[in-house]
């Protein structure tokens, strides 16, 4: 329950602060998000990487949809040599998911003696 | 522990961002945190294909209200209550959908290229800078501004792309500033006039001053005079033969020196001549940047009202160089193609008047030798006297590096482009470049004065402001008028390297402008340009042309025009999309008779006849034009391989004088290949070339049955201006058509817009290979390539906002409150 809670809390937050600051305020989202929780590390690994690949992933998901993968089809040439949209959808969720997991790992840790 | 896994865990998450964070991990990389973030990275510019909302915007600048329609094609249909407003979001408008391209245009033009892409680029950003195009567009925007009216015009389109600009998020910016990691800067009216220079120095270098005198110095005057010939017997010229002129001539213009190199000035440009890097560094202009236009009288269509046609044949780029747009203000409503990053329409039509452009081959650049006084460079020689040399400091930034400081002296003729420290010139010598796209000039108030124009004579009045690059203006107006103009700023150039210690050679004699080569309501019923040759012996100044354009597409456009007095739009079409090689009809006859076919067998001897039964046709579902066309390559390659000197650049004849030559010369020594000890003949080379030509098509496709299609092998493409960015190109698009015929799709260039306009019923039919947006996310980025290779139109929606509000996609309004 506390993992799904923090996840979401871990969404709502980041995707309104990307409105206005840079992309890697998710690192500190998911920190402070995590070190409130008092999560255990591996939780807040989880909770981290899930919010952000959920929220990157989907976001990049519903863009690309309404796009009909025109664009995605150009950039996965781009960086894989060959069509391929939906590996780039994951590739977002993917990094998005490893700032935050080790973002949240961390302020898991700090939290508790 | 969990001390350590608190450490393990931060420096990870810290690491991270800063890797993500970081531009070229791997070169050209972007940094992949903030590239793919979906809320600021390149997800951003993935648009909606079928969502589209009106727009509303206070937009500080604009006097009043403007309304923009977009359609289904997304062409903006700006309606302004006056021209600065329509100007400015003529501006606004293209930046919102071609921003990137507009800049590194001018970053191009300006020698600004080594900014973005580091210092590989630093050869093209000296280039460009030493033959003066910064120069040459600072003259313009000083001229421009001598002109009140056209200067606050520029100025308010600049001010409608800043406003764009300002108001741009890092997670709006085109996708290429987010790859490429830099940022939109202001637009200003040098931009502009470096847009104009950029034009220029596409299409109005074709001179070949240096290489001619290298072949005059190897092979002699009575050679030259024999392979580039003025004119041919079979030219079509732009002008018909027996055309009176409507000018008194100036007669003290007749007279102009030979400029022949005699005597000791041969031996001076023998192979000490080393300019091996001239042909290396700067690209010589391929004859490819050819044109067509037409206008066809009211006498001869099915409506009695004028047709007008227009194709210019560039570089096919995404995103496209042009820019379809409806402007309609109090004082005009045009309608036509754009160069995005410039106000007005370039070739398009309004409710009166219709024009279109070619380029005219004309020679406006000559080069000069420099003699200084001493190693200082302080001086040089003029008439015994030394003059002062100016020395102009270009500050080239680099990214990821320092500046670099290239010092390039000025003569009265114009900058030493050439000069040791550049271009690794192993003799010194010192080469000063006048060129017409140095003067200032004010090409735009021609296109403003044409957008408005209502007939004839103020289409002859806007002509009178362009300089360059010349251009052949084609018009006709509703009212039932054509005319043909040759316009630009013609002096009386040289075909050689010249002296300029003196001021004789200088270009003390211009063609006054209204004594340009002009047509109007000509007997035939229909005016034509094809690049060809301008005019007829009649003609009272001599014509520097450089002739590496051909006859092939003026001869057939002109037999096309008279075949029939019932012409219609859907002829029109028929014509742009024609694929006869006019130049394989005249060369191919003569391969055929000249081939010893019993030293053939088996698949080649196949090959031949399938050439017997070709109607000349380079169709996309042709075979026998791709054994044809590698056979013709081959074929010219190893008959000119006497002008392949590396150490030596010379130009080969072109290939109407290739096909005359094969034709009627039989012994020319021109036939021994240089590369064998063997003397070769004409017969000899024609069947070597025939078994090298299918030798590579049998490499590259394993047999000749295998070979596929024109269409297939040619694979026209449309390349992505960043040669980085292949992503974004198009490949693979299946088309007919070559090089010197009426349609001119090459492997990578073409017609690259096509429009038709029909006064008959006021409709107008146009595309072009590309799209309207810039971005490679939209739907509209390359839309009209498929239906532009099918050689299909789209009908311009040249309407009424009454008709537009109906049928728009969404529309924008903009005032300023």
């Amino acid at each position: 329950m506390k993992l799904i809670s923090a996840i979401i809390t871990v969404i709502i937050i980041s995707a309104i602060l990307e409105n206005f600051l840079p992309w890697w305020i998710i690192a500190p989202v998911a920190f402070v998000v995590c070190y409130l929780f008092k999560l255990k590390w591996h939780i807040a690994f989880l909770a981290g990487f899930l919010g952000l690949f959920i929220l990157w992933a989907g976001m990049a998901f519903l863009i690309d949809h309404a796009n009909e993968h025109i664009l995605s089809d150009r950039v996965s040439v781009l960086f894989f040599k060959s069509v391929k949209p939906f590996a780039l959808v994951i590739m977002t969720g993917v990094i998005g998911g490893l700032v935050a997991g080790f973002s949240g790992m961390a302020g898991s840790l700090l939290a508790k003696k | 522990m969990r001390r350590i896994g608190f450490l393990a865990s931060s420096i990870i998450a810290i690491a991270l961002v800063v890797i993500l964070n970081h531009p070229n991990l791997a070169p050209g990389a972007p940094a992949l945190g903030k590239f793919f973030d979906p809320y600021n990275g390149f997800w951003q510019n993935a648009e909606s294909t079928n969502h589209f909302k009106d727009i509303n915007l206070n937009i500080d600048g604009l006097r009043d209200m403007v309304e923009v329609y977009f359609d289904d094609r997304m062409v903006p249909h700006i309606y302004a209550k006056n021209d600065e407003d329509l100007m400015f979001m003529q501006g606004y408008i293209t930046a919102k959908n071609r921003l990137w391209q507009m800049e590194i245009q001018t970053q191009n033009a300006a020698g600004r290229v080594c900014e973005v892409a580091g210092d590989k680029a630093l050869p093209v950003d000296r280039l460009n800078r030493r033959i003066g195009l910064g120069f040459g567009a600072e003259n313009s925007k000083a001229f421009i501004e001598k002109d009140a009216a056209s200067n606050d015009l520029v100025r308010a389109y600049c001010a409608g792309v800043n406003a764009y600009i300002k108001n741009l998020k890092p997670k709006d910016y085109p996708i290429e500033y987010k790859l490429l990691g830099y940022a939109p800067e202001e637009w200003t009216p040098i931009k502009v006039a470096l847009l104009l220079k950029n034009m220029a120095n596409m299409l109005s270098v074709y001179e070949f001053d240096i290489e001619n005198t290298n072949f005059v110095s190897k092979f002699g005057e009575d050679q030259f005079r024999y392979l580039y010939p003025e004119r041919d017997s079979f030219s079509d010229y732009i002008i018909p033969k027996g055309t009176k002129w409507a000018f008194a001539p100036d007669s003290a213009l007749k007279a102009m020196p030979e400029a022949m190199p005699k005597g000791d000035k041969i031996s001076d440009m023998d192979h000490d001549w080393s300019e091996e890097s001239y042909d290396r560094i700067i690209e010589k202009p391929k004859e490819l940047n050819g044109s067509n236009n037409w206008a066809v009288s009211g006498s001869k269509t099915k409506s009695g009202r004028p047709l007008l046609c227009n194709d210019p044949h560039l570089q096919l780029n995404l995103p496209s160089i042009w820019y379809e747009m409806h402007l309609v203000s109090p004082t005009m409503n045009v309608y036509g193609a754009t160069l995005p990053g410039a106000p007005c329409v370039i070739s398009g039509f309004n409710d009166s008047i219709a024009w279109g452009v070619t380029n005219g081959g004309r020679d406006v650049r000559d080069w000069f030798k420099i003699t200084f006084k001493d190693d200082s460079h302080n001086e040089y020689l003029v008439d015994g006297k030394w003059e002062k040399i100016q020395r102009r400091i270009e500050h080239i930034k680099i990214k990821g590096s320092k500046e670099f400081l290239d010092t390039v002296m000025y003569t009265r003729y114009g900058p030493i482009v050439f000069d040791g420290s550049f271009g690794d010139v192993k003799s010194k010598q010192y080469l000063a470049m006048k060129w017409t796209a140095h003067q200032g000039s004010n090409e735009f108030k021609t296109f403003y004065l044409l957008n408005q124009g209502k007939n004839y004579d103020n289409y002859i009045e806007a002509l009178t402001n362009y300089s360059c690059p010349t251009q052949n203006f084609v018009f006709a107006s509703r009212s039932g008028d054509i005319a043909i103009k040759e316009q630009g700023t013609h002096p009386l150039t040289k075909m050689f390297v010249t002296d300029g210690s003196k001021s004789e050679n200088d270009w003390n004699q211009i063609i006054p402008t209204a004594h340009n080569p002009t047509v109007k309501n000509p007997e035939r019923g229909f005016v034509s340009s094809a690049n060809q040759f301008p005019v007829d012996e009649t003609y009272p100044y001599p014509v520097t042309h450089v002739g590496i354009y051909e006859d092939s597409r003026a001869i057939r456009i002109n037999k096309l025009l008279s075949d029939t007095n019932k012409m219609d739009a859907a002829y029109m079409m028929k014509i742009q999309a024609d694929n006869y090689n006019v130049y394989a009809s005249l060369l191919l006859p003569t391969m055929l008779r000249l081939i010893d076919r019993s030293k053939l067998k088996g698949e080649e001897l196949d090959a031949l006849q399938a050439l017997d039964k070709w109607d000349y046709n380079d169709n996309k579902d042709s075979k026998a034009t791709v054994y044809y066309e590698e056979w013709a390559t081959e074929f010219k390659n190893m008959l000119w391989d006497e002008m392949s000197d590396p150490s030596l650049p010379m130009r080969k004849p072109n290939s109407f004088r290739t096909a005359y030559f094969l034709k009627n010369d039989s012994t020319s020594s021109f036939y021994d290949n240089q590369q064998t000890g063997e003397k070769e003949t004409r017969e000899m080379i024609v069947l070597e070339s025939f078994d090298k030509a299918m030798n590579n098509l049998k490499q590259k496709h394993g047999s000749l049955s295998q070979i596929p299609d024109w269409g297939t092998h040619k694979a026209t493409m449309v390349h992505h201006l960043s040669p980085q960015l292949d992503a974004f190109s198009r490949m693979n698009v299946y088309c007919g058509g070559n090089a010197s015929i009426v349609n001119a799709t090459t492997h990578d260039h073409g017609p690259s817009w096509r429009m038709i306009v029909d006064f008959g019923d006021m409709k107008a039919y146009c595309l072009f290979p590309g799209g309207e947006s810039g971005n490679p996310g939209s739907k509209f980025y390359d839309d009209m390539i498929d239906k532009w290779a099918k050689g299909e139109y789209y009908m311009a929606k040249f309407e009424p906002k009454e008709q537009l509000e109906k049928e728009k996609l969404f529309k924008l309004v903009a005032s300023h409150e």
